[in-house]
Order: C-alpha cells, then structure tokens, then sequence
C-alpha cells in the first residue's frame, strides 16, 4: 500500500460523479440511512424527497417529490415516500434533504438513490 | 444648561471622565479595556485618561470645550474591575455616545479607540479587550456580502463541514503549475482551495495568468466530479483600483469566490470590497495576516474578539479563526467565544469564554469561521466537534504533503470529514471515539488509511501564550 496509486477519478466513470454529503462514503444500507432520517427528525428539521434525471443533476432544482412532509417525525413514513419515489422514478436520482426552516436553509440533504 | 467659566490648566482626568454612577444607554458603544498603568497612577485616573484620550479629551483645558456641550459628548468611564490572578493590570468599561462616530465607518471607530491613546504615557500598555456594538451601529454597516446560508445555496453543500486548501509551495510556482495543484486538490473532493495569502501578483505569477489558470482547473473539477468547486483569488493589491480590476476579472471568469486581506489591506478597502461583492453576488473569503501583531500579546494590544466584530460589520464571508488544534496560536473557549461573534445573531456576555458584552447583531449575515494551520486527518473528529457544519476546514499540508499526492490528501480529508458527520448524526461521541471511527473509514479508502499512517506522530502541544485571564 506503500507505493504511490493513481487517483482512480474519470470524467466518463459514473462512479467518478459525486453527490456532495455522503458521496464519499461507501452506500449506506436501510439502517444508516433510517439513522441520519432520525437526526433530521430530531433537529426538527423538514424532510423533502426530491428526485432527478443523471443528465441534469447537477442543478439546483430537482423535481419535487409531491410535497416536503411538513411536521413528519416518523421515520418509516419518510422510508416508504423515499421508497414510493424510487419505484415511480427507477432511473432518477433521488435524495432526501432537512428544511431548517428556523434558519432558512437545509440542515441536510443526501442522496439516498443513485439512478442510472 | 449652565453657563461655566474658562479655567485653563491641567486637571485630572478623573474630574470630567470618571463617571462610577453613570447608566450606560442601549445606544452607547461600550469597550472594555485592559489597562495597565504606571506605577503611582490610581485606577481611576488612568481609566478616566483613557476614556478622555479616546474620546473628547487632551492633555489640558482649552476655552473652546466651551463652545460645546461636553458633558453630552465625553467618553465616560463606568466602571472598573480587578483581572483574575494579575494585580498588575485591570479592567476599565469606557461608555461612548453613539454621535462620536460615523455611520457605517469601522475606521472611524478604531481610530478613535484605538488611536493616539494606545501611545499614552500614563500607561505601560493597554489592551482593548470587547466592544459592544449597539443595533443602532450595526446596522448602518453592510456587513458580511452574502453571509452563511446564501453561501451554502451558492455552492450547494448542506449538512456538514466544507473542505479547503491553501496551494504551496507558496511562492514561486508558474500559473500553470499551480493550476495543476488546484485541479489536483478538487477533482479529490475538496470544496475549496485558496491563494496564500502571500500571493498577489509577483514576477513568477502575475495575477491574470493565475486566475486564468486557477479558473480552468475549478471548471475541470466541476465538470469531473460534478460538484461545485471553488478558488479564493485573491485580489488584495498594492491599490484599490488594482484590487477592483481583479475582482471584476475574477467575476467575468465565473468565479464563485474571492479573497482579501482585510488588516493589511485596511478596513476602507475592504469595506469596499464587500459591498462590491454584495452587487456582483460573489464570495468574500478573509484572510487576516499582521493579526498577531495585535491581538496576541496579553497586555497591549486589541483582542481577536474585537477584529472579528469588526470584520463582520466591514464584510467578509468567511473569517479565518485558528484552530485550537493545530499549529497556530488560540485556547478552546477563546476561539469558540469569537466564532459565536461570527456566525450568532446574539451573543450573550460569557466570561468564560472572553465575551465581555452582550451584542446584538440583528439580522446581519453570519460569518463562516476558517480552521486552518497545521490539521491533518487525525485532528477531523476535534474539528468537526468543535466547530460544527458551518465552518471550512483547511487542509494545506494534510492535503498536499499526502504521499500519493493532492488528489489521493483530498479524498482522504473528504471521507475523514464524511465520516465523522455520519458518526456524530448517530450520536457517537466523536473525540472519545475518534480512533474507531477513522479506522472503519478508512476500511473502504486507501486514500485515508496511508494519510492516517503518515501524520499519525503529529502533535502541536506548546502552551499558549495568550491566555483567557482566569484566577489560578
């Protein structure tokens, strides 16, 4: 391991792209993923699911997944509206972000799904 | 109001400025001061002294105070208090009325606080500790051009800490060189990277090839990674009118960012940088190079704490802070007392950590605090505990000295700072656990595992030599 490695990253690689928070960290399984839904929950924070396309995934707006479960604490609601945008959308991209409302900004936001 | 007679001379300065029973209005800018008087000088009188020489007074009775109403106008000194375990200086509350001072001008305020008085004879040093900044004040100045949630939208990073590099060799590299140590830095995960602070426009790099350079290789980085990047270009020049052409050159090329000095370059020039910022919808990172020439001597001087206030009602974006862990200079409930100052809309007093007033910030835009000098990997679980997620942690060596090279020391800063926010949302105890949770990162990155290898023996641990005053 001591000898020098290339930084294996490639423009035409889809693992090469990235997904800011957690992008960097192997795939979170169910029970990581519930964990961090509960911090949101616990920060009071908003949950929201939003899907993409890979091609445009890079803007600001990604498509609204109905809307941000106002006031939702519990975490099997926010798994099963992950999951239902999943299925609805299998090729897209889709993430779960925490509306700080108190503060006007996203306490978090990760992608829980990687489309094709 | 009644009429007094001329009587020319000396008084003492007590007479006019001592002032025990005065109420301080919500309007008054306060300051606390650290004096250390000759030997022979009564408290009082040296308080009164300065409170004079900052404020109304000279060194003797002139007939045209007269002409004015100097009871309304007089800095008044109000209180006085011991220093915990030193007898050799005190603390003295000086009350100014808000008419002293031009709106939305840091330089008038400093140079009336700060001025001639810090060079008095009375004194053997004297130190400016606090100012309390009344609402009044703050909000005929601009502030931070952006502030931290603007920022966040900007680059789209939520929920935790950015990361960040200073590109060395610090001097001397060609643009084109250094752009490949920027490209290198991005593509491996960092958000950031900045100019030294030493780079501005030398014979081996002019300014215009570097953000030429330097702009190509965010582009790059974006395009691989798919991330938003960003590049402090540093613009501090010898001119305002230089400083200006290089923000707008940086602006035509797309940057997101730029960066300034703010003490050598001077509040006037960075005022206006921030307001230009705040019309351009650009970034303002600040550097704050000749600070230690004032705020680390414990007795002469002005505190951290007031050159961040400061700062925040000139305009900056981000503010570099210290660490507490690294290699510069800053004890822990210090440096968390001025980045409340930073990033807080209300700061109560707290004199555990330094903070001598309340202060009001309205709804000024907060500044993101920079931890920079001396981190590496290891040093990730204290940082990400200490300072939370609105902060950069900036990684020069811990990033550039990686064995496997920038993009390798990038990465392995972004899994490490990855996994901590992961750890911390679980509710582990990053400090106690952070052995255990950089290990099983560092599982699934090689990146990670040969940059914890490499810095595993580094440690600063010298005393610090300004410290909070605290009985011992």
């Amino acid at each position: 391991m001591t000898e020098v490695q290339e930084y294996k990253s490639r423009l035409n690689d889809r693992a090469s792209k990235k997904f800011e928070t957690f992008s960097y960290l192997p795939p979170m399984d169910e029970n990581d993923i519930r964990k961090q839904i509960s911090y949101m929950v616990e920060k009071g924070w908003n949950p929201a699911v939003e899907h993409v396309e890979p091609a445009r995934a890079s803007c600001d707006y990604w498509y609204m997944w109905k809307l941000p479960l106002f006031g939702e604490k519990n975490v099997d609601k926010i798994m099963e509206a992950l999951n239902d945008c999943k299925s609805a959308h299998p090729s897209d991209h889709v993430r779960i972000v925490g509306y700080d409302n108190g503060r006007q900004t996203r306490g978090q936001a990760m992608v829980v799904f990687r489309g094709d | 109001m009644s009429a007094k007679k001329y009587d020319a001379g000396v008084k003492d300065y007590r007479e006019n400025y001592w002032t025990p029973n005065y109420e301080p209005k919500d309007t008054d800018l306060l300051a606390c001061f650290k004096i250390t008087p000759q030997e022979g000088v009564p408290k009082e009188e040296a308080a009164a002294a300065v409170a004079a020489e900052s404020s109304t007074g000279t060194w003797t009775t002139v007939w045209t105070d007269l002409l004015t109403d100097m009871e309304y106008y007089k800095g008044r000194a109000y209180r006085i208090e011991d220093v915990p375990g030193d007898d050799s200086c005190f603390y003295a509350f000086i009350a100014y009325p808000l008419d002293l001072f031009e709106e939305g001008s840091i330089v008038n305020v400093l140079t009336s606080l700060v001025g001639n008085v810090f060079g008095f004879k009375a004194l053997r040093a004297l130190r400016l500790e606090d100012i309390r900044f009344p609402v009044a004040y703050v909000m005929t100045c601009g502030g931070p051009p952006n502030g931290i949630q603007v920022e966040r939208d900007k680059m789209n990073k939520y929920g935790r800490p950015m990361l960040g590099c200073t590109i060395k060799p610090k001097l001397g590299l060609s643009a084109k060189n250094y752009g490949r140590a920027v490209y290198e830095c991005l593509r491996g995960g960092l958000d950031f990277t900045k100019d030294d602070e030493n780079v501005n426009s030398q014979p081996f790099m002019r300014w215009r090839n570097r953000f030429e350079s330097v702009m190509e290789a965010v582009n790059q980085a974006e395009t691989e990674t798919g991330e938003r990047k960003g590049h402090y270009l540093n613009v501090t020049a010898g001119t305002v009118e230089e400083m200006y052409k290089r923000a707008e050159f940086a602006k035509e090329l797309g940057s997101r960012i730029i960066m300034h000095d703010f003490f050598t370059a001077g509040f006037t020039a960075n005022t206006s940088l921030a307001n230009w910022c705040r019309d351009n919808g650009m970034l303002l990172h600040i550097h704050r190079a000749m600070h230690a020439v004032v705020d680390r001597n414990p007795y002469h001087g002005i505190h951290f704490r007031v050159l961040t206030k400061c700062l925040r009602l000139s305009g900056g974006d981000h503010l570099h802070s210290g660490t507490v862990v690294g290699k510069l200079e800053g004890d822990r409930e210090a440096t968390l007392g001025w980045i409340d100052l930073m990033r807080e809309s209300f700061v109560p007093e707290n004199r555990k950590r330094g903070i001598f007033f309340d202060q009001d910030f309205a709804h000024m835009p907060g500044v993101m605090p920079v931890a920079s000098g001396g981190i590496h990997v290891w040093h990730m679980p204290a940082l990400v505990s200490i300072f939370g997620d609105d902060a950069v942690l900036q990684f020069g060596g811990g990033t550039l000295g990686h064995p496997w090279g920038n993009a390798a020391g990038a990465a392995a800063n972004r899994v490490a700072a990855e996994a901590c926010v992961k750890a911390r949302n679980e509710g582990r105890y990053l400090e106690k656990e952070s052995r255990d949770i950089l290990t099983e990162a560092a599982k699934h990155s090689p990146e990670l595992a040969i940059a914890m290898e490499t810095w595993k023996e580094i440690k600063f641990e010298f005393d610090v030599v300004d410290k909070l005053d605290a009985a011992s």
